[in-house]
């Protein structure tokens, strides 16, 4: 079994494993408590907290722990609209922007806001004047991914950052699929808000978090006791966080050595392609965009039986963003680039991780073109 | 098809008991099975207004028991999605015809235009071999190298109505299972092996149209009191008004609020004029019918065939003939006249257990 899609989830680091499991038996108290049971994992919490803001670049007391990335984004985009909702009714966002953060826009444009969608170019790319062009008195909010989930595609953060700073306004940044593929530096960034998700990077599903700039207004999206400063309600998931926490030390750690190794697979998977089927074509910019992320048109093919192929050969890929029903939409980022239906319809994403190998890499290649020519009617 | 050889074959997965047996079934014969449910509806369009039940053939719960079927028996198992194709191809036609003054049958035209063409292509594309769903009816492969079409086993069962317009090179790459089985055996296959949809009930109503309500589909597609007009008689007298053409079926008796000294009944329906027309139980009957876009399985060797003729599903075959006529269109005699013969429905061609073909009945002689 060939695993090519770690943008969609990530399995569990061993590592992380081991320093989770004690919390889920002998380490199983209420963090809140003051007794010897609440203690043991209190300090646990806490260290977890040190970890993400290490990988994030923040101060501990700046992350919020969620139960998921979509959480964390909700929180941003609703928590910020409804602590602004007197400043101003204007949101700014991209137009390739993840469901979590776009339809938290969409809801808030039903209910009284604003929202300017930006264009992105035929890369991909995000115009950082265009975006600063866009800016009314009325803007509260400018939401940007840092990586693009379905082309890999990076955003000028720093640049977004000192426009927002300029002009005063919150920057909210989904960092869901870079953290832990590119360096985040939260605080020289000049990012206000920044969402985070274990399951990402090696840690297990259900946990993520916020990183909330000390001072920037925000509220609480789950009200209930005073946890995480009484900006998240809720028992807090001490196995999960614990576990997130393992797992950012570890991707700090090995960050620069791994993706510099998946970078040449993922080279390697795209030049073979490129070299062996006709009319492939790669969708987003090829530098700057993450190093395990490669997505690829094939003219005339219909990307869920591709899929369907490559799942029959043991290799797992996908298409745009994970569907609940596991049926396939065309893909609005790849709209929002302007690629043609017919391109984008044959669109696949191969995500690579830690666990690839060079071996694997040949299996598909010597698979893939195969399929195509077979879904392309020339056997 | 020979047993003995392993082969890869996508099972249509509907997530009833049928195509769930067929799929474990196959796969205990050893074949490479693949399960496939179509998804050819959004059905959050029908988020159930006041709290009415809306289940049936292929909803999102019918999707999730495919899929733990095929967890169960262990095989690979997806959605593709065809609700574009299945808007266009089925829906747009079913309202069409109802506008048209003509009575529509969505489940051949699905299987026509939807299952054994866009599926049957799909599964070719993954190279499977045949295609396989839970229709009771059976093919035999025949002396003279064609592949030919029988009625299921089951009489109470029999689906063969609506398999009528496969080509041979459909019927080449299709397989029917639980043809030569009735329910209560498959039933009993299913509960053996523990399937969790045994106890299933059948869906009967037509997929995409609520609580079998129609006239409200129809309606809310369209809008209301576009077709609306006169009951007339054969002789032109008004009689008194309906809401719509669309609400009335060739043999109808009730809903056509008219007091009169004998029962009535919906003789036809014109949508040029949008009147309905009635007369007594004898206007009915019909000596024939034309059919269009006429296919045949086996062509036939004849100018005019003798056959019996099914012209509704739940219809008992009674005897024809069956002259070919140019452009894709035949003459159906019948031996005995026939009550309601219904513009718009399929006319099926028998011989004996074998179908012979069929076409679309456009009116009668």
């Amino acid at each position: 079994m060939i695993y090519l899609d770690h943008n969609a989830t990530t399995p569990v680091h061993p590592d992380v494993v081991e320093a989770l499991l004690p919390f889920l038996t002998e380490k199983f108290g209420n963090p809140s408590s003051i007794h010897w049971a609440g203690r043991a994992v209190k300090g646990a919490v806490e260290e977890a907290r040190e970890q993400v803001a290490l990988l994030a670049g923040c101060e501990p007391g700046e992350v919020v722990f969620t139960a998921s990335g979509t959480e964390a984004d909700n929180m941003a985009v609703k928590g910020v609209a409804a602590a602004l909702r007197g400043r101003g009714n204007h949101i700014i966002a991209s137009r390739v922007e993840h469901p979590a953060v776009s339809n938290p826009c969409l809801y808030l444009e039903h209910n009284g806001f604003e929202v300017t969608w930006l264009d992105v170019d035929r890369d991909g790319l995000l115009d950082p004047e265009r975006l600063e062009a866009a800016i009314t008195d009325q803007t509260v909010l400018i939401a940007a991914m840092a990586a693009n989930n379905e082309t890999g595609v990076l955003f000028p953060t720093g640049e977004i950052g000192a426009i927002a700073a300029r002009h005063r306004i919150s920057f909210f940044c989904d960092g869901v699929q870079a953290a832990g593929k590119v360096p985040l530096d939260f605080r020289e960034s000049g990012i206000s808000l920044l969402a985070l998700s274990g399951h990402k990077l090696y840690a297990p599903k259900g946990v993520g978090a916020l990183v909330v700039r000390r001072g920037v207004k925000c509220h609480p999206l789950v009200h209930g006791g005073s946890q995480e400063r009484n900006r998240r309600g809720g028992t807090e998931n001490v196995a999960g966080i614990v576990a997130f926490g393992k797992a950012c030390e570890i991707s700090r750690e090995t960050m620069v050595h791994d993706m510099a190794r998946i970078r040449g697979l993922r080279d390697r998977l795209e030049e073979g392609i490129l070299a062996q089927v006709p009319d492939a074509r790669i969708n987003g910019h090829r530098e700057l965009r993450l190093a395990n992320t490669t997505n690829i048109s094939f003219a005339g093919v219909e990307a869920d039986s591709l899929l369907m192929g490559l799942d029959l050969e043991g290799i797992a890929a996908s298409s745009g963003a994970a569907c609940s029903s596991g049926t396939l939409k065309l893909s609005p980022v790849l709209a929002a680039m302007g690629i043609p239906a017919g391109e984008a319809k044959g669109s696949v994403r191969f995500s690579l991780g830690r666990g690839n190998t060079g071996d694997e890499i040949d299996r598909v290649l010597a698979v893939l073109p195969g399929i195509v020519a077979r879904l392309r009617g020339k056997p | 098809m020979t047993k003995k050889r392993k082969h890869r074959i996508v099972v249509a997965m509907s997530g009833g008991v049928d195509s769930s047996v067929t799929a474990a079934l196959l796969q205990e014969e050893g074949h490479e099975v693949i399960g496939i449910s179509m998804q050819v509806w959004d059905y959050s369009q029908f988020s159930a207004p006041d709290g009415e039940k809306f289940d049936t053939c292929c909803s999102l719960d019918d999707i999730h028991d495919a899929r733990r079927v095929a967890e169960q028996i262990g095989i690979p198992f997806y959605v593709v999605n065809f609700e574009e194709e299945f808007r266009r191809l089925v829906i747009d036609d079913f309202v069409d015809e109802y506008f048209r003054g003509r009575t529509p049958n969505p489940c051949v035209r699905c299987n026509q235009r939807i299952k054994f063409e866009l599926l049957l292509h799909k599964a070719r594309e993954l190279n499977a071999d045949y295609l396989a769903t839970g229709h009771y009816a059976q093919i035999e492969q025949r002396a003279d190298g064609l592949f030919h079409l029988l009625r299921g086993l089951d009489p109470g069962k029999d689906q063969s109505y609506f398999l009528f317009t496969l080509t041979q090179d459909q019927l080449a790459r299709v397989l029917f299972p639980l043809g030569g089985m009735t329910k209560g055996e498959v039933r009993r296959l299913a509960a053996e092996r523990g399937l969790r949809v045994a106890e299933k009930g059948e869906s009967q109503e037509i997929c995409f149209v609520p609580d079998d309500d129609y006239i409200r589909f129809l309606e809310d597609e369209r809008g209301t009191g576009l077709m609306a007009g006169e009951i007339v008689d054969a002789a032109g007298n008004v009689l008194g008004r309906h809401d719509g053409t669309y609400r009335y079926t060739v043999g109808q008796r009730r809903g056509l609020g008219i007091a009169h000294s004998h029962p009535l009944y919906v003789v036809g329906v014109d949508a040029d004029s949008r009147q309905v027309i009635v007369g007594p139980k004898e206007e009915l009957v019909s000596t024939g019918l034309v059919a269009g876009d006429v296919t045949w399985i086996v062509p036939p060797v004849v100018q005019t065939v003798d056959a019996s003729c099914k012209i509704r599903y739940r219809h008992q075959p009674v005897p024809c003939s069956v002259a070919v006529l140019a452009d894709g269109r035949a003459e159906v005699r019948f031996r005995e006249p026939e009550k309601s013969v219904t513009p718009g429905q399929a006319v099926v061609f028998y011989r004996g257990d074998e179908v012979l073909g069929g076409g679309w009945i456009e009116g009668n002689l």
